[in-house]
């Protein structure tokens, strides 16, 4: 039988830099029948195989109806990433994957919907927020939340603003510190809970980021009468094989790596904002 | 099915009708002060009167003029390493000239594997490890394999360590179940049960005579004796609530300054199953091996995520494992993932005893 932790071979594509330290790597599998085969829903996670250095899991932003193409948003901060930062057009990689469990798209629909992130991770949430754009009579209001440390961290500066001209669409941004000609919130994102305008005991949330900011955004959005099955967090943890077994991602009775990385607050509540685990 | 007796100058007879059945042997030696698992192709490489004595830290073999082969209780290792290797290429990848990559299996072909002396211990282990790597949402290929080759002679417990509580957690010490053959041990030779129709093979050309009433009788009080010669214990066979429950309990942190987070209890537990994965790429960068190996929750990488170790103290791995091991087993593999062999207690190197740390947690005023 054929080892599920065999990777394909990828060709870059394009690589795009988003900003000094965060790139995306536009892929194609080199065999085009792997290619017309891959599948992947918004949310899932790929390994990418460096050459001779490692793997690292990176979820896959780009939309899952764009055939030509998949992409991965990447932050440079460890050995393997770094490498990945060198790859040019015509480079090979290995990509095993998809893993995981993605966002709850089929009971987003007909809801309102809040996406709250924070610092750099918000790759997983930018592909749900593009999903939700181009399928925008599925869902109802939109509500997006991002918060940062300083304005620089925030990539992708024009898509908000684009993204917040669009109707029945509200975009929160802050960043803790200000600077010359920022447009939205100086001061942390909790502050801004009371100008969101949803129906908070219907709607759905998906969040990432660090877990101190989830936790902070879980405890504005449960007392206004959001349903903890409704609150959806994507979870990061060491992971080696992305099947289940080499143990790294256990965190209680999951494995995020299966399990997740999407998981209902619900699902993560007794361990949650626990150091350790 | 009947049980019959076996000589001891049979046991010959057994090795020689398994490795003509085709089954490379592996059985218990002495060895540097310990009894290892190794090639076996004589009876007269077992070790012979071996006691072992352990304590929390402590391991020492004692030769008596007993002329059993199985007057011990069990070394460092077992049968994990034989399935689940302490290290192999999972896969390789291949550069050529023109810069594009070649992804290359190296899953090789299995061969038969007899494991003599497995105890009921680890048989309970063994089923653990089969849940987590074959019964899941993907089997492991390289388990599989040998896994699917592997035939088992147990041998009941006769002689248990100081530091075993396998009556406790209900492992032990007869072996039950998951075996090929089963053999208890008495002075004159062996009752041989088999378990599995490829047990009943091998037995059927043993030409066993049946056993006496008396012959059971001994065996049976000998493993009654063994589970009653037990003094340690798990407070509970599930501690999961009260592990969770304790999460702030001061005796984690009076462990953590003892613990040195050397990983040994990881490696010596039949059951923890950590790996890490990494890549040796050959000099001339032609290649790259795909390598997985044992990992342990006590190394600082385990929990390592792009600059953030998220276990960055003794006190959090120690309470990672344990509430791994006695707590989320129950929602992940439906029991504790401890079996009672104790060899985290005598392998520590200070000493650390799981039944103790556990009771203290456990037992009396919360701590959440």
């Amino acid at each position: 039988m054929t080892s599920p932790q065999l990777p394909w071979e990828a060709e870059v594509v394009e690589h795009v830099q988003e900003s000094p330290t965060i790139f995306t790597l536009r892929l194609r599998f080199t065999d085009p029948e792997q290619h017309a085969a891959y599948r992947f829903a918004p949310g899932q996670f790929n390994m990418l195989y460096l050459y001779g250095v490692g793997e690292v899991p990176i979820s896959i932003v780009s939309d899952p109806e764009d055939v030509q193409l998949f992409d991965h948003t990447i932050r440079a901060v460890g050995r393997v990433t770094q490498g990945l930062a060198k790859l040019e057009a015509g480079d090979r990689l290995g990509i095993r994957g998809p893993y995981g469990k993605g966002w709850p798209l089929e009971l987003a629909e007909d809801r309102d919907i809040m996406i709250v992130t924070g610092g750099l991770g918000c790759a997983p949430v930018v592909s749900v927020i593009n999903y939700i754009m181009r399928r925008r009579d599925r869902f109802r209001r939109l509500v997006i939340m991002q918060g940062v440390k300083h304005t620089d961290d925030l990539i992708w500066h024009s898509q908000y603003e684009h993204w917040s001209e669009q109707p029945e669409t509200q975009v929160l941004v802050a960043a803790d510190q200000g600077t010359a000609l920022w447009p939205w919130h100086v001061g942390h994102v909790t502050d801004l809970f009371d100008q969101v305008k949803i129906d908070f005991g219907t709607a759905l949330a998906m969040m990432c980021g660090p877990e101190g900011l989830m936790k902070a955004a879980a405890d504005q959005l449960l007392p206004r009468g959001m349903k903890e099955e409704h609150l959806f967090l994507s979870m990061e943890r060491s992971m080696k094989c992305a099947v289940g077994l080499c143990g790294h991602c256990q965190r209680g009775s999951h494995f995020v790596c299966k399990d997740g990385p999407v998981f209902s607050f619900a699902d993560l509540k007794p361990l949650f904002g626990v150091r350790g685990f | 099915m009947e049980t019959g007796f076996l000589p001891r100058a049979g046991l010959q007879t057994l090795l020689d009708t398994l490795l003509d059945a085709g089954y490379r042997c592996i059985g218990p030696q002495l060895r540097d002060g310990a009894i290892v698992y190794d090639a076996l192709a004589h009876a007269e490489q077992l070790p012979r009167g071996a006691r072992d004595h352990q304590a929390p830290g402590s391991y020492r073999i004692e030769t008596t003029d007993s002329s059993r082969h199985f007057t011990w209780a069990n070394g460092p290792q077992a049968l994990k390493p034989f399935l689940f290797a302490p290290r192999e290429t999972l896969w390789r990848a291949e550069r050529r000239d023109d810069h594009t990559i070649h992804f290359v299996e190296t899953l090789n072909t299995s061969t038969p594997l007899a494991v003599i002396g497995a105890r009921a211990c680890d048989l309970a282990a063994l089923r653990l490890q089969d849940q987590h790597f074959l019964e899941g949402l993907n089997a492991d290929p390289f388990y599989r394999a040998r896994r699917k080759n592997l035939f088992i002679v147990a041998v009941h417990c006769s002689h248990p360590a100081d530091t075993c509580f396998c009556a406790s957690t209900g492992d032990g010490p007869r072996a039950e179940q998951g075996f090929d053959i089963a053999l208890g041990e008495l002075d004159d030779g062996y009752l041989v049960q088999s378990g599995s129709d490829h047990g009943a093979a091998i037995v059927a050309k043993l030409n066993l005579s049946s056993a006496t009433e008396a012959q059971l009788n001994q065996v049976g009080k000998e493993i009654e004796a063994a589970a009653k010669s037990q003094t340690r214990n798990l407070p509970s066979r599930n501690l999961r609530e009260a592990l969770f429950a304790n999460l702030s309990h001061p005796r984690w942190e009076q462990v953590a300054e003892r613990c040195l987070s050397c990983g040994n209890c990881t490696s010596v537990c039949p059951t923890c199953f950590c790996h890490s994965e990494r890549d040796d790429a050959a000099l001339g960068g032609e290649n790259s091996e795909h390598v997985r190996e044992w990992d342990s929750c006590f190394t600082q990488g385990h929990s390592y995520i792009h600059g953030v170790t998220l276990r960055d103290d003794t006190h959090k791995r120690y309470r990672q494992w344990l509430t791994h091991k006695l707590g989320s087993w129950h929602d992940q593999y439906g029991r504790s993932g401890c079996v009672g062999c104790g060899r985290c207690i005598a392998w520590c190197p200070v000493g650390i005893d799981i039944t103790e740390e556990a009771g203290a947690i456990c037992a009396g005023e919360r701590h959440d």
